[in-house]
């Protein structure tokens, strides 16, 4: 019985770890393409819409990283 | 405890058998929806008038093939190129947002299958993209055609970019790129599988936690969310399909 107890804290600790961990790397990735992308819209308001765009899609790239993290989670939580 | 409550699972579940092949809820539901893509296209198909000024669905149908089009020679700038990548890109594109949308459908995970009495009962419909198995045949699919079209641009002088022999560093080089392939693969498909499952979770998740009003936000973000990585896929393979026929030596 406290094997098991032992068992379910040390994989909700891993689960919590691995999204703190694996969130840090695209939220600032996050950060600096949309600090950039308003930066260039800022410049270049003609250029907006297509600024946004290719923001969009770079953003959607690095939150993949963190969605992995998040894969490897759920496997952790519900495997 | 909430999250035992409430079912999650990774993998999608099998609801029936035809023969001794098992059919899982993800297979049937993106059966339905190659079958509606299909029926819709035959429709449109059917309907077809050379007219200047087209109404209802063939505008509608003229609109998607115009703009994915568009989307497809922006990126390729050779009419002949375009023509040979379109039908893919689209189907991927096509295909995958429907899949993504139609996990949002209200009764997709909720409406269950009880009988022949299941010991937990199955959802019937489970969104196609939210099982890895097809999003991993999909980046499959991808990455052989990305190779197809490489040989057919190229010819033999494709496989330089893996196996060269001219120095030490482009040797190295070339596995590296041996190993990317691979790596796109696996990158392509738990990029998609991640996002349309994380997103369900999400959805359940929160509905577990606030049924009333709060999910409707969080609803609008798995719309665009399925937008985005149907657009993702597409536009990924597009690189790599035109990356893949244009030679080293030319640029």
């Amino acid at each position: 019985m406290r094997n098991i107890e032992e068992k379910r804290m040390t994989t909700d600790f891993a689960v919590a770890f691995v999204m703190g961990m694996g969130t840090i790397g695209p939220a600032l990735g996050i950060g600096m393409l949309v600090a950039k992308g308003l930066e260039a819209i800022g410049r270049n308001p003609e250029a907006a819409s297509k600024i946004q765009t290719n923001m969009i899609l770079g953003i959607a790239f690095a939150e993949a990283i963190a969605i992995y993290a998040l894969v490897v989670a759920l496997i952790l939580k519900f495997v | 405890m909430v999250a035992d409550a409430i079912h999650i699972s990774l993998s999608a579940e099998t609801i029936f058998h035809v023969g001794s092949f098992a059919i899982t809820n993800s297979m049937f539901t993106s059966s339905l929806v190659s079958l509606l893509l299909i029926g819709l296209a035959l429709v449109a198909n059917r309907k077809l008038t050379d007219t200047d000024r087209p109404t209802g669905l063939q505008n509608f149908m003229e609109w998607v093939v115009e703009a994915l089009f568009s989307l497809v020679h922006s990126i390729t700038r050779d009419v002949r190129k375009t023509n040979r990548f379109f039908p893919l890109i689209a189907t991927f594109f096509l295909f995958i947002l429907l899949n993504n949308w139609f996990g949002l459908l209200p009764g997709v995970g909720t409406i269950l299958k009880t009988e022949p009495t299941p010991a937990p009962a199955l959802p019937l419909f489970r969104a196609g993209t939210a099982d890895l198995n097809t999003t991993l045949a999909l980046a499959i699919i991808s990455i052989l055609a990305t190779q197809l079209f490489g040989v057919r641009a190229q010819k033999l002088s494709y496989f330089k970019k893996f196996i060269n022999f001219s120095s030490p560093i482009m040797f190295f080089v070339g596995i590296l790129e041996l190993i990317s392939e691979f790596a796109k693969v696996i990158s392509f498909a738990f990029r998609l599988f991640g996002n349309i499952f994380a997103g369900e979770v999400l959805l359940v998740v929160i509905a577990a936690l606030l049924p009333l009003g709060v999910p409707l936000p969080f609803y609008g973000l798995e719309i665009f969310v399925g937008f985005i990585q149907a657009l993702v896929f597409s536009m990924l393979s597009l690189v790599f399909f035109n990356m893949a026929t244009i030679s080293h030596e030319e640029h």
